[in-house]
């Protein structure tokens, strides 16, 4: 707490110290950390590489609680920040009060949803339920058991709109596979608690479960580490996490947050605002990860077929019902 | 997947889990029969697994990360004795110090270490606690209802899993059979009576605080090292409290923290497992209520609906020799 003042105490210094007219980027991480190996450490390595190739700098913070959430938005704003990036869901509310009190700041959110949204706000979408379509069909095709594992981080619509997306693809392909969903908790805290998610792991391993897909953030960690000690593959999430446990995980779900980030920070502020931005396989915002660690687990059968329905997701002749457009999953009860 | 198969389950991890509890809950019970409130096991706990997280990282042995972390628990319990014994500080103001403390220095030197927010380092291989399949396993699993019970629940675990279930008889011999656990005992009751005996009150003290950070070492050392691999930021999320509440159900007696831990490991075990629940009940019951049962029978303990719950009579006072 002292030390986070700290950090933002050091942070308004220098920024006053350097003139606000600087206007560099700043980004602020959700609760799961910086070096989640996942979502959040998506958005930082976008951040980096917008620093290497643009030669920019930016400032960026870590939240410890809750209520730090409109006080790192408000100090970044009063430094001159603009954008002013802020990852997960949580932060939407927030900046739409934060927003108006600076209208020249261009605010920018990842998950975010708002109803109505502010002009100098942009909300960014990815259309997880296309992405991990393509791995529940890998995740089906790769189980022996018939019976997949799923593990959500925070029990919240965003997360069963990936299971749900999870569950569809692989009954596409298995429509008789067993599918066991569990969430880690109802608090952000969930995001980080990977001792609960390796527990979580062995439970459905002992259920017959040999492929998990996690999608919790810093409690994926563990739910990997659990699959690799039980023997199983697992399925890393929003980062490339295959090479975490090389040769036993499946793949990755991609949310390219990253590329989110880095295309934001390099608008700068000429960031447009004012709406909602969705990234899905059109436009590569969502995919799965291939590279040498996992390509001996993933036959050239598997890729053909994942990418036959990548295609026909694209052209729109195969529709992933979205959990958000009734609150229910057609291939899944939670 | 049969009911009993899902039992089996349930008591596998409930054991695992309940292991830094009952690690946790007995070096409470060492400080707190010697007179002295420990309310920084969390601290101490947190400290032990990054320390050992750490040192199991970079030399790639466990045994050395094992030493760590018991180590930096030993610093931190030294740190309290000081405080509450020597300087006749407050005992819970200390703890709670300190738990602060821990919280702040172990994602600092993580960071500082190893540079990846506050973790350590996935461990492998050598650098973790392994699974010791125990004698007799597969031999013993044709057995109906004994033999699964034995390979699945018994057998499988990491070695300090079998030393924190040794632990409770130890403890209790320590403290019902010798001298020495006769002393600790009457320090926390009446400290007075010890010194007109000629024993040191003070050394006493310190020696149940010092037992404390050994026994926190192991807690915080099993989380990192065999439940984990690797130390994460908060990683004890409050076990170190839960610890307190077992403490407080069991009344302060060494067999029943082991059940009071066995219980409390089984509520987590089973919150992990809504689906087997929801088919025992036939009602859905939601998780976080699961969660909560470990508070709510402290609770209820605490407010006499079980029996009464008395704290060693000298707890919480630091011993002034003549005013």
């Amino acid at each position: 707490m002292t030390l986070m003042n700290k950090f933002l105490g050091a942070a308004t210094a220098l920024a006053l110290s350097a003139g606000a007219g600087l206007a560099d980027p700043a980004l602020i991480y959700d609760l799961g950390g910086k070096f989640d190996k996942s979502f959040n450490e998506a958005a930082f390595n976008g951040a980096e590489r917008y620093a290497t190739e643009t030669g920019g700098s930016y400032r960026d913070i870590e939240l410890q609680s809750e209520a730090q959430r409109e006080q790192a938005l408000r100090r970044f704003a009063e430094a001159g920040f603009n954008p002013v990036i802020t990852t997960g869901f949580s932060f939407a509310d927030i900046i739409a009060n934060v927003a108006p009190d600076f209208p020249d700041t261009k605010f920018v959110n990842v998950d975010g949803w708002l109803p109505e949204v502010p002009p100098n706000v942009l909300l960014i979408n990815f259309q997880e339920h296309q992405g991990s379509y393509l791995v529940g069909m890998m995740a089906a095709m790769a189980s022996e058991t018939g019976t997949i594992g799923f593990v959500g981080g925070m029990d919240i619509p965003l997360i069963r709109h990936f299971a749900c997306g999870y569950a569809q693809g692989a009954k596409a392909v298995n429509p008789d596979i067993t599918i066991i969903p569990n969430m880690t908790g109802t608090t952000p805290a969930a995001w980080n608690d990977p001792v609960k998610g390796a527990e979580l792991a062995k439970a459905q391993i002992s259920q017959g479960a040999d492929v998990i897909y996690a999608a919790a953030g810093g409690t994926g960690v563990g739910v990997l580490q659990a699959a690799a000690d039980g023997g199983i593959l697992s399925i890393g999430v929003d980062s490339n996490q295959n090479y975490l446990h090389p040769g036993q995980v499946l793949t990755s779900m991609l949310k390219r947050v990253d590329v989110a980030v880095y295309e934001s920070m390099k608008a700068g502020a000429d960031l447009e605002t004012g709406g909602f931005q969705t990234l899905g396989l059109a436009e590569d915002g969502v995919g799965y990860a291939m590279d040498d660690n996992n390509a001996d687990l993933v036959s050239e059968a598997m890729v053909a077929e994942v990418e036959a329905a990548k295609a026909a997701i694209i052209d729109g002749s195969l529709t992933v019902v979205s959990y958000y457009e009734n609150d229910s999953c057609p291939a899944l009860d939670f | 997947m049969g009911f009993y198969a899902d039992l089996l389950q349930i008591l596998d991890s409930t054991l695992r889990l309940s292991t830094p509890l009952l690690f946790a809950c007995l070096a409470g019970l060492f400080s707190e029969r010697a007179g002295i409130f420990d309310i920084g096991l969390e601290g101490k706990m947190l400290i032990a697994a990054m320390a050992s997280g750490a040192v199991a990282a970079l030399t790639g042995t466990v045994w050395m990360g094992l030493g760590a972390g018991i180590l930096a628990s030993l610093c931190l319990a030294a740190i309290h004795g000081v405080a509450s014994i020597t300087f006749r500080g407050n005992q819970l103001i200390s703890g709670v110090a300190l738990n602060f403390l821990a919280s702040g220095i172990t994602v600092l030197v993580a960071q500082r270490l190893f540079g990846q927010g506050g973790r350590t380092p996935a461990l492998s291989g050598d650098a973790r606690f392994g699974e010791i399949v125990l004698p007799l396993t597969e031999t013993l699993r044709p057995v109906p209802v004994i033999g699964p019970f034995y390979a699945d629940v018994i057998s499988g675990h990491a070695l300090l899993v079998y030393v924190a279930l040794l632990c409770v008889p130890l403890t209790w011999w320590v403290l019902f059979g010798t001298r020495f656990g006769l002393r600790l005992r009457a320090v926390g009751e009446n400290p007075g009576a010890v010194d007109t005996a000629g024993v040191s009150v003070i050394r006493m003290r310190y020696t149940a605080v010092l037992i404390t950070g050994i026994l926190c070492g192991f807690a915080g050392a099993y989380m990192a090292t065999a439940l984990q691999a690797g130390f994460g930021k908060e990683m004890t999320a409050g076990r170190g409290y839960i610890a307190l509440a077992a403490l407080i159900f069991a009344k302060w007696r060494p067999w029943a923290a082991l059940w009071a831990c066995l219980l409390f490991g089984f509520f987590q075990a089973l919150a992990l497992r809504p689906d087997v629940v929801e088919n025992v009940l036939t009602v859905k019951v939601p998780v976080p209520a699961l969660d909560a049962l470990p508070y709510v029978l402290t609770v209820l303990v605490l407010a006499g609906f079980v029996g009464k719950a008395i704290p060693p009579r000298a707890g919480g006072e630091a011993y002034v020799k003549e005013r």
